[in-house]
């Protein structure tokens, strides 16, 4: 085992290589500099070509390239010229609020979606299964950001129930309820897709497992029927839905972009965002082989948790 | 298969849990702003608090607050009067200013206020040798770059040679990059100052988390009149409807930049909408040297084709006003009142489109999908397609994000396209034209005249107004150059901005300046 997620980590490098170079060719193609971007009005070409000399844009790119690369692997991820501050303490702190965000989503959409599977799973077509079918239907279907501003309307605006946005009361707040608060619209919204996901697949899968002769022998031994769907049959269908959550937590990652925008949450996905719009080159490249980074290493979780559920995946 | 999956005691047991994690408390304590604090809903993420390296507007409304400049804007004009510098000669040929300082000023830092801090703060901008002009970059220092030297007088006198003279120096001073930073600060901070600002200012800093708030406090130690508010909060809300949501629901106090379409939710006595139009223009560039409009008497069809009303009203839902030429009226001294609008006259239009033998010109637009004071430019675009096309014109929209619109319009107009969006903001009536419409600011001479106008009459207009210092003389300039480039129609003026901001029934003395700055000293909140 020990082997086989060293190899899986040695295969990450030329990937994360790789990113590197598709970013930093991205950011080097779209057009407009940040010097422009910065200066807005008055980017005279003068002012452009002397602004952009102070933020060490000059050269060429191969070697704007690796002397980013070298200030990389020592751990240097540069200076945002947006922010005025080390690209580094912006994108962990903006991770963490992210990992947060996505962190709480996550588990909703795993606890819901697999629980919703499972129940509509163990009564197919009836009442139950149609109930949660239509549900999660509608979840699939209703883009993110319009049922975050549609919550928003309902629950803070006229029922004021909780805070618009952002992630902590501006005064007197910073405590986990605090948190919690502003943390349930924004984490209900951000799950709605994923939770409709995997509730779907998590039926399938039940579905088919349900239909094998050891559960109609387990069921012939007299062994409760609560104990054959969560003990026999969940444990052989999570085989097929472990890697769907993988893929969903990445899913619920990207789609925090749109949700933090909706709720001002302090997260990565918005810093990019607003990073991009402004050519912060050195943020955007930072921000997004930090995530990725953060990604390949969670697929990478993901593979092994598949392979210590089931033996037959060779490790 | 008839025992349950999830027995219907479990299933009341994980849903009264979850009642009670959503349904928390009915106290609605954060929804609440606290007496003497004000809440204030803004745009963005401020970029830093350092007055020499900021640029947006954005930015500025928190500045003003911390920092004071030598000279400051009269409220409610953009007339220069005296802040830090009690009172200042200029010499016979305008290339000489001495300035006098207040005395008994302290930075927040406790640090002195005198001629030697007026010193640190443009060398540090203006001299590349300066021990902390790596500090920067200061994108906008080019306000001063007529400056050749600052000097030290006295510990109460500072004096600035400039290498011409240079009408527009005393509103640059009073522009935020002209703001003054305490030398102690930055000797301590270096880099980082931007994120722990010390000023003059009637509020100090006292704290900023990323994308979560900007506090600062009321300045006890403050020379002048003291802050009527305790604690000023800034809020980035980047979503325009996010930002609605929180004033209605009470989590902020005070909203700038209001979308129109929104204004009707926010109805006295709960809110308050506050107006100020504001040195903004926006207009479109058309292409003077070649394709349709080289020829003037098209250029004036397009100004007469387009409903210009229609647009302010009822696209920018009245947020806007009608230009009538190329200089905003926010700048009442040098603004020729006698100046009217082209009226909508299709029928004059295409009668011009007769005269000058194309009465189908084919034109490309480029048109922004937002930008910097840009407004609502697809919109407003679609709108001028349709009234072009109405006398004649044929005309092709291609729409770009806004760097890359700039990209591609600033370099200039020439066998790309014969028409495109603009707007401008700016702090004298000297930038926009200097920059815009004299020969010398075609783009291969590093101006912004991308649409190749060029007469010699207002080149000579513009070039006296910026030496003069005379403000009388140079309004009597700038009113001919108005009615020239007005009859030119190098543009189609189309509207002049009318800022907006939305206060609620708790604050009260608040009003917009036309600088667009946010100034909150006298602002009360019960």
């Amino acid at each position: 085992m020990g082997r086989y997620i060293l190899r899986r980590l040695i295969s990450a490098v030329p990937v994360l290589l790789g990113i590197t170079v598709i970013v930093f060719l991205i950011m080097a193609m779209i057009p407009g500099d940040p010097a422009a971007a910065i200066l807005g009005s008055y980017a005279t070409p003068d002012n452009v070509a002397r602004l952009n000399r102070e933020l060490g844009l000059e050269g060429p790119l191969w070697q704007r390239y690796l002397l980013w690369l070298w200030h990389l692997l020592h751990g240097d991820l540069g200076r945002s010229y947006a922010l005025n501050r080390p690209v580094l303490d912006e994108v962990l702190e903006r991770f963490s609020a992210t990992l947060v965000l996505a962190g709480a989503s996550f588990i909703l959409c795993a606890v819901f979606g697999i629980l919703a599977g499972v129940v509509s799973a163990a009564r197919q077509y009836g009442f139950a299964d149609k109930a949660i079918t239509f549900v999660v239907l509608i979840g699939i279907s209703v883009p993110a950001f319009f049922l975050g501003m549609m919550m928003i309307l309902l629950f803070a605006v006229d029922l004021r129930w909780l805070p618009v946005s952002g992630m902590y009361a501006i005064y007197g707040g910073g405590d986990l309820m605090d948190l919690l608060r502003h943390l349930i619209m924004p984490a209900t919204a951000l799950a709605a897709v994923a939770t409709g996901v995997i509730a779907r697949l998590t039926r399938g899968a039940m579905l088919e497992v349900l239909r094998q002769d050891y559960i109609r022998t387990a069921r012939a031994k007299g062994v409760h029927e609560r104990r054959v769907i969560w003990g026999h049959a969940l444990r052989a269908a999570m085989v097929s839905v472990i890697p769907v959550l993988g893929i969903q937590a990445g899913f619920v990652l990207s789609g925090a972009v749109y949700i933090e925008t909706v709720f001002q949450w302090p997260g990565i996905g918005r810093m990019l965002v607003d990073a991009i719009l402004k050519r912060d080159i050195v943020l955007v490249q930072g921000g997004v082989v930090f995530v990725a980074a953060c990604y390949v290493l969670f697929n990478i979780a993901v593979d092994v948790a598949q392979s210590l559920l089931d033996p037959r995946i060779k490790t | 298969m008839s025992s349950p999956i999830l027995t219907r005691r479990a299933f009341g047991r994980l849903s009264a849990s979850l009642l009670a994690t959503t349904a928390l408390s009915p106290a609605i304590a954060w929804a609440e702003t606290p007496p003497g604090v004000l809440v204030v809903g803004q745009v963005a993420e401020p970029q830093s608090l350092d007055p020499a390296a900021d640029t947006a507007v954005n930015d500025f409304r928190i500045l003003v607050n911390l920092y004071e400049g030598l000279v400051r804007y009269k409220h409610g004009t953009l007339e220069v009067e005296p802040a830090l510098a009690e009172s200042w000669t200029i010499s016979e040929d305008g290339t000489e200013y001495t300035f006098k300082l207040r005395s008994g000023v302290k930075f927040h830092d406790g640090t002195p206020f005198d001629a030697d801090a007026v010193k640190f703060n443009f060398d540090r901008m203006l001299v590349d040798t300066h021990p902390y002009h790596d500090t920067g970059p200061f994108p906008l220092s080019f306000f001063f770059s007529a400056v050749t030297e600052t000097t030290v007088v006295d510990p109460q006198t500072v004096h600035f040679k400039l290498n011409a003279p240079y009408a527009p120096f005393l509103s640059n001073l009073a522009y935020p990059t002209g703001l003054l930073v305490s030398p102690t600060a930055v000797a301590k901070d270096g880099k980082d100052f931007g994120r722990n600002p010390v000023g003059t200012g009637p509020f100090k800093f006292k704290s900023w988390k990323s994308n979560e708030s900007v506090i600062i406090e009321r300045n006890d130690a403050y020379w002048g009149d003291k802050a009527a508010t305790q604690a000023v909060i800034f809020r980035p809300i980047t979503d325009a409807n996010t930002r609605v949501a929180e004033m209605l629901a009470g989590g902020i106090d005070l909203m700038v930049e209001v979308p129109p379409t929104s204004l009707a939710q926010f109805t006295p006595p709960q809110f308050d909408v506050v107006e100020q139009a504001g040195p903004h223009l926006w207009f479109l560039i058309l292409d003077c040297k070649e394709g349709p409009f080289a020829d003037k008497r098209v250029r004036q069809a397009a100004n007469f084709a387009i409903n210009k009303e229609a647009i302010c009203n009822d696209v920018l839902e009245g947020t806007a006003v009608v230009a009538a030429g190329p200089t905003p009226p926010a700048f009442a001294w040098a603004y020729d009142k006698s100046l009217q609008p082209y009226p909508y006259d299709p029928d004059k239009a295409r009668a011009l489109l007769k005269e000058a033998g194309q009465e189908a010109p084919e034109i490309t637009f480029y048109v922004t999908q937002g930008g910097s004071g840009m407004l609502d430019p697809v919109a407003m675009g679609t709108a001028i397609q349709a009234d072009l096309a109405a006398v004649g014109f044929k005309v092709k929209i291609e729409t770009f994000e806004w760097n890359t619109f700039l990209g591609k319009v600033n370099p200039g107009l020439e066998g790309k396209a014969d028409m495109a969006e603009m707007a401008w903001m700016t702090n004298d009536p000297d930038t926009l034209p200097y920059l815009a419409l004299r020969t010398a600011a075609w783009p291969d001479k590093g101006g912004f005249n991308s649409g190749y106008y060029s007469n010699p009459e207002v080149d000579k207009l513009l070039d006296a107004a910026r030496t003069s210092t005379d403000q009388a003389e140079r309004a009597t300039l700038y009113k001919q150059m108005q009615q020239i480039v007005h009859d030119d129609a190098p543009w189609v003026f189309v509207a002049n901005w009318k800022q907006n901001a939305v206060t609620n029934d708790k604050v009260s003395n608040f009003s917009l300046e036309p600088s667009f700055f946010l100034q909150l000293q006298g602002v009360v909140k019960s």
